[in-house]
């Protein structure tokens, strides 16, 4: 599916917060959280919280439950999977995610 | 009877005929029952001006609380219920054959099942001059008006009656600032419940309190007074001067009505019923203190409202059955405690009775044991109470008693034998205000309740007294238990400590960050209740900049960007503004910020200025303004001190006795910064008159003539506490220290994010407990918390002073890292001149991931209709 001209440069490795999210604006208008997790690993899913109805996701903490890494949302607390963009505390509900990568201190974000 | 209900076709007409205590719980009973309202049509006829109250605290009326403080219920409510209510509709007549009932005012109500709640009235003794003026009775809140104002106009007053009810009575006329005397008919006080020694001390500990008492005196006559308004003249030859009196020697059931339309009633009183609850007649029930069961008037509430269920089942078709009710009490009278339990007075042949007596600290307890000191029968307690629970446990039901009974009530010589509760049978009452037993609550485990909130709210238990919290905890935990379900008091999966045991790994090993932490003691990589609980308490002990990168992973969102977000993503800023005091330059400043930066301004709870509507992008621009005009950071966004409220003091009122402003900024100077499980507030007041309204705070600070009153652990907000005063009459240097120790403890050994109200209400020793560490030094521990408060204060720094002077923290503050736009979606609309956030049809601005449908102006118009119908 994804091919090399989907990956859209969006900021410089150091833009982003160690164990944390910063948040980024796509050509099309949408709003992405990004969050680092290490020296080459982020995630990122939609800035946009669906229960609050906010776009405050980038500034959630981030952790993990059974294994399952995600973003807990800044205003009621739901948690959203950094890798599906599903809620864990309300199963009807599902953010969109993206693919982030690293690449010689760029961070990409990969349009499906 | 059920066989009736399910061929009616419409709905039976139910006629309440009162609304005290034990007819509000008959409605609240059959309502729960029935909670579409479609069976039953309820009519509550109230001879009283108002609905139904809470007569056990009734002496708190003079204690500051309000009629409003002491309902049960609101019109609003039984509204909602759809529940019709009449006040001051008094009935005078009921007739049987067509089921209907009139009151004074000529309206007549129809019922299929008529219930009497008409309760009691105090029962004055024959005296010549009983009817004289300031001779009243203490039964309902207009008698208590009446009380105060013959107060307002009196210095002395006597209770007749120094039984449970008098005392209480008493209680009232001392709060009330009248010099207080109890004359009782009998050799010692509470006789019912009480023997011969217990009421001895019981009199020493209330005379001790100021109040005089009399016993073995019987009025003969009242009448003119030559220094008060009364002379009570007694059978003995002695006399006593005072201004006003209260009858408070008995009760008597309201059964007029039944006596003058023909339902049986008790030679001495009382409309008979069987187990159902049901008079004479089938349709006509009679419940709480008007009922006479088994040729017995039980005055107490637990029992009416075990009756208004037995009645509100009998009518929907069920089959309780009242078959008596225990009198077991526990109460507390001026703050002397005293519980009284079955065979107090040692009538069971063979009975053998166990005493300790403490004449030093005042307590008195005895255990009443059957001849093959098996089981429990009765026991007395005067001074302390703490083993009342367990006592009327093993009482309640037949427990086996262990080999030495008296180690149940010696003070801990070694291991005090506990009654697991284990032991205890299904039927074991819990909670007797309510009725709630053991079985009730492994029920509502079975049906899915999991901790000790769902069971208080599927079984109602504590909602009456909440003497029982403590036994519902250990029963639900260790029910829960059994069940496999693990009681954890791990803060989450990731550490397998409570926030204490955090609290001293990283205090013990020295440790600086979460990384460290999380390597040598927990697992994954954090979530967002472990990492604040350790941000938290990696601040209280070491004080970094909580926004240094290690740290700044672990903070709230409020803490990340040192302000409190908002609902629509933006911030709100709060300057600090210790004591409540400003300058007018300030708050010409703080103005100026707000018109520039169109911010919504109010002032807050706190006494401080809150500016709303910031967006991210503004903070550090605001903040800069703000400390070059020389302000600081609030700590609103924090766990940690917010606002030290107060007065004006000593400096300029009236009444002030010492400068409440000044100590109200030293302390909120020497605290600010602190970071904590939770927010604490403080208050000082300069005089008793309480402005600041002190006892509402964690920490409540009032003067008096010679220095502090220290009240500790008052809340406001959802479950608001009254502060327990800790000390009096501090000298400054004592106070803080005192607050030192109090806070840092609580910093050590509070819960995440618990309060210091439930904290306190935890500590297991409570208040006492609480004094001993932090006066007495009970555990050696105080050196070091005033050490550890002292590299807090010392290391204080403004966190907004320091952001702004580092550009790569000012990186964060940015909407997007890639652009210079604003967040769309934030809008603001204007009303009452200022901004708040637009509502949903109000937006202009439609995202792509904003999934909602357009909203046409049309649909806007329905909209706004639809809102104003509704309004």
């Amino acid at each position: 599916m994804t091919t090399e001209q989907n990956w859209q440069t969006i900021c410089h490795k150091n833009d982003l917060v160690k164990h944390s999210g910063i948040c980024a604006l796509l050509e099309n208008e949408e709003q992405i959280a990004i969050f680092q997790l290490n020296e080459t690993t982020a995630y990122s899913v939609s800035n946009w919280d669906p229960i609050g109805q906010a776009n405050v996701l980038s500034r959630g903490i981030i952790g993990d439950s059974q294994g399952e890494l995600f973003v807990a949302s800044p205003l009621y607390k739901q948690r959203f999977s950094l890798n599906t963009g599903r809620c864990l505390d309300d199963e009807s509900i599902t953010i969109k995610s993206y693919q982030v990568r690293i690449v010689e201190d760029k961070v990409q974000v990969s349009l499906i | 009877m059920s066989a009736q209900k399910s061929t009616l076709s419409r709905k039976q007409r139910i006629v309440v005929v009162g609304n005290g205590m034990v007819g509000h719980h008959f409605v609240e009973q059959l309502v729960q029952e029935d909670p579409n309202r479609d069976q039953y049509d309820i009519t509550v006829l109230s001879a009283e001006s108002r609905l139904a109250y809470d007569r056990v605290h009734l002496s708190e009326y003079f204690s500051g609380k309000t009629a409003d403080d002491l309902a049960l219920t609101t019109p609003q409510t039984y509204l909602d219920w759809q529940v019709k209510f009449h006040l001051d509709a008094k009935v005078t007549l009921i007739d049987k054959l067509k089921k209907s009932v009139r009151t004074l005012s000529g309206e007549v109500f129809e019922y299929d099942k008529l219930v009497l709640a008409t309760g009691s009235f105090p029962f004055v003794p024959p005296i010549p001059g009983k009817e004289r003026e300031h001779c009243l009775v203490y039964r309902t809140i207009d008698d208590l008006d009446a009380i105060q104002t013959s107060a307002n106009n009196g210095k002395v007053g006597v209770v007749v009656g120094g039984g449970l009810l008098g005392l209480e009575a008493a209680n009232a006329l001392k709060e009330l600032g009248l010099k207080t005397h109890v004359v009782e008919f009998a050799p010692q006080l509470m006789g019912v419940q009480l023997d011969q020694s217990g009421g001895q001390l019981l009199r020493k500990k209330i005379e001790d309190l100021g109040v005089t008492v009399h016993t073995e005196k019987a009025t003969k006559v009242i009448v003119d007074g030559e220094d008060c308004v009364h002379r009570m003249e007694f059978a003995d030859g002695t006399h006593l001067e005072t201004d006003l009196i209260l009858f408070s020697a008995g009760i008597r059931p309201y059964d007029n009505l039944a006596r003058d339309f023909e339902l049986t009633v008790g030679e001495r009183g009382g409309i008979v019923v069987n187990n159902e609850c049901q008079t004479s007649d089938e349709n006509i029930y009679a419940i709480g203190e008007c009922a006479l069961w088994n040729n017995f008037i039980y005055g107490l509430v637990a029992p009416g409202y075990a009756m208004a269920k037995v009645a509100a089942s009998d009518i929907i078709g069920g089959d309780k059955k009242f078959t008596g009710a225990d009198m077991s009490t526990k109460l507390k009278l001026m703050g002397v405690e005293v519980g009284s339990i079955g065979d107090a007075h040692v009538k069971t042949p063979g009975a053998q009775c166990f005493t300790y007596q403490n004449g030093r600290d005042d307590i008195y307890k005895k255990i009443v044991v059957s001849q093959d000191g098996k089981t429990l029968l009765g026991a007395v307690l005067v001074g302390d109470t703490s083993e009342y629970d367990s006592l009327l446990q093993y009482a309640l039901n037949g427990i086996e008693l262990p080999e030495n009974p008296d180690g149940l009530i010696l003070p801990s010589s070694g291991e005090k034998p506990t009654l697991g509760v284990d032991a205890l049978p299904d039927t074991a009452t819990i909670c007797s205000c309510l009725n709630v037993t053991k079985g009730d609550i492994v029920t509502a485990i079975d049906a899915g309740a999991t901790d000790v909130g769902a069971v208080k709210s599927c079984t109602k238990a504590t909602s009456g007294c909440g003497g029982c919290a403590a036994l519902v905890k250990t029963v639900t935990d260790a029910e829960l238990e059994k069940r496999g379900v693990e009681v954890s008091t791990d803060i989450c999966e990731h550490f397998a400590y409570s926030r204490t045991e955090l609290f001293h790994i990283i205090k013990a090993e020295s440790i600086r960050n979460f990384e460290t932490l999380l390597e040598k003691h927990g697992s994954g990589l954090g979530c967002e209740i472990c990492k604040p609980a350790a941000g938290s308490i990696l601040a209280s002990v070491w004080n970094d900049y909580i926004l240094q990168a290690d740290h700044l992973p672990l903070q709230d969102t409020n803490d990340t960007y040192l302000g409190n977000m908002q609902k629509d993503g933006t911030y709100s800023i709060v300057p600090r503004m210790p004591g409540g005091e400003v300058t007018p330059d300030k708050l010409i400043v703080i103005g100026e910020v707000a018109k520039e930066y169109n911010l919504y301004t109010k002032v807050t709870g706190g006494q401080r200025i809150d500016l709303f509507g910031a967006r991210i992008d503004q903070l550090p621009d605001i903040w800069e303004k703000l400390i070059a005009a020389g302000m600081e950071t609030g700590h609103a966004y924090g766990k940690s001190l917010r606002t030290v409220k107060s007065c004006v003091g000593s400096t300029w009122c009236r009444y002030g006795v010492q400068d409440s402003m000044t100590m109200a900024i030293f302390l909120e100077n020497r605290y600010k910064g602190l970071r904590s499980p939770h927010k604490i507030k403080f208050a000082v007041s300069g005089c008793t008159r309480e402005c600041a309204e002190a006892q509402s705070k964690d920490i409540g600070v009032i003067a008096t003539e010679n220095g502090w009153n220290l009240y500790v652990s008052g809340n406001g907000g959802m479950k608001p506490r009254h502060g327990d005063l800790f000390a009096t009459d501090l000298d400054d240097e004592t106070l803080v220290k005192y607050i030192d120790r109090y806070l840092m403890f609580y910093v050590r050994t509070g819960d995440r994010l618990q309060r210091t109200s439930v904290w306190l209400e935890s500590l297991e020793g409570g208040l006492k407990y609480l004094q001993k560490v932090v006066i007495d030094d009970h555990l050696g521990v105080n050196a070091e918390l005033e050490a550890s408060m002292q590299a807090v204060i010392d290391t204080y720094q403004c966190e907004w002073k320091t952001t702004i002077e580092d550009p790569a923290q000012l990186k964060r503050f940015r909407q997007f890292v890639n652009s210079q736009e604003i967040d769309k979606n934030i809008e603001f609309v204007t009303e009452r001149a200022q901004i708040r956030p637009a509502r949903g049809i109000e937006k202009k601005y439609k995202g792509i991931q904003i999934q909602t449908v357009d909203v046409t102006e049309h649909q806007t118009e329905q909209q706004n209709e639809r809102e104003t119908e509704t309004a």
